[in-house]
């Protein structure tokens, strides 16, 4: 098995698995109906695009454990997501800010990962590319209508973005996994992503009426497995069923 | 705590190329371009249509219900205006 290439689709898949997990958190508790629907279709889309990736990712290691093992039976250690994702979810701008941020460095990510040679994750990362479109228009205009909304709402986002902004570094982490893929399979550059991703930012920021912190200091960690404290809590209410109940379907 | 509601939008949805827009609901939301964006959440997850109109629902003027007989019964009693009087001839399909 190429265990570079395990692990570069494992990291694809927990951010898209965690976020997913954290967005279903709204179910039943958005602020309105329509933001209640809108949060848990973004969930659905998110856990959709890790159920490809996990199946993915148990071909590649031939089949020892499926993509349900995958996504529930690993221990906090193995998983390779951000740290952003699993940050909790706090209020509704907190929540719209790290959807924000992740949404703008998962689009240009998607785009340029539809160039690689390898045809699985060319056709995920096309097909992931449409709802990722929309998640970034949604949660960019509702970072734009808090920022430039009320003295309130600008003072919290603000708040939001000040506190998610030191998980931002990480979106571009590499290590000896994308140096030993990246040529052969073609993958994104994340140095490259960068440029696109703070243009972007930026301008969504700016119309926001929103400051870029000048705080560097800047956490990182999860893609070698070293997470936050959220990371475990999020799990024991994910893994519970399958961990009572061991091979539980229904 | 003050509580704001946002204005209520009409939602019409093209369920396919050729179909008119129809009225499917209303929901609420802050201006057009979030009302557009949660109609699509709202009322196009199982795939119903490819275009979406709202219309803010105090633009919209409606016929008083007490002036239901004066407008509509008249109609009742003028059957000759169906085209239901003709023969249609041999040889002519898709009516």
């Amino acid at each position: 098995m190429n265990k570079e290439l395990f692990e570069y689709v494992i990291r694809i898949a927990d951010d898209s698995l965690i976020l997913g997990q954290r967005l279903s958190e709204w179910c039943g508790h958005g602020p309105i109906l329509e933001e209640d629907i809108a949060l848990t279709n973004i969930a659905l889309d998110l856990i959709g695009q890790a159920t490809n990736l996990f199946e993915y990712a148990s071909q590649i290691e031939g089949g020892d454990r499926n993509a349900d093992q995958l996504a529930f039976l690993r221990f906090d250690r193995e998983y390779r997501n951000l740290l952003l994702v699993e940050q909790p979810n706090g209020d509704f701008g907190d929540t719209l800010m790290r959807q924000f941020l992740f949404d703008a460095f998962r689009k240009p990510f998607f785009e340029r990962l539809i160039a690689c040679t390898d045809l699985q994750i060319s056709g995920i990362a096309e097909k992931s590319l449409k709802e990722t479109k929309y998640h970034l228009k949604h949660s960019s205009e509702w970072v734009i209508r808090l920022g430039d909304g009320t003295e309130e709402s600008h003072n919290r986002i603000q708040n939001s973005l000040d506190s998610l902004w030191r998980y931002t570094d990480e979106l571009f982490f590499e290590n000896q996994v994308d140096a030993v893929l990246l040529d052969d399979f073609n993958f994104p550059k994340l140095s490259e992503i960068k440029e696109d991703w703070l243009k972007n930012v930026e301008l969504v920021l700016d119309e926001a009426t929103l400051a870029v912190p000048d705080n560097n200091w800047q956490f990182k960690g999860g893609r070698e497995g070293l997470h936050s404290e959220h990371l475990g809590k999020i799990l024991a209410e994910m893994q519970f069923m399958q961990r009572a109940y061991p091979n539980m379907e229904w | 705590m003050s509580k704001k509601e946002w204005p209520l939008w009409e939602v019409f949805i093209r369920s396919k190329a050729g179909l008119n827009h129809k009225h499917v609901g209303s929901l609420r939301a802050a201006d057009a371009e979030m009302a557009i964006d949660n109609a699509r959440d709202v009322y196009t997850r199982r795939s119903e249509g490819i275009s979406i109109w709202v219309v803010p629902s105090n633009q919209i003027t409606a016929s008083d219900p007490t002036e239901a007989d004066a407008l509509f019964e008249p109609a009742n009693s003028k059957i000759y205006r169906h085209p239901t009087f003709y023969d249609v001839p041999d040889g002519i399909s898709h009516m």
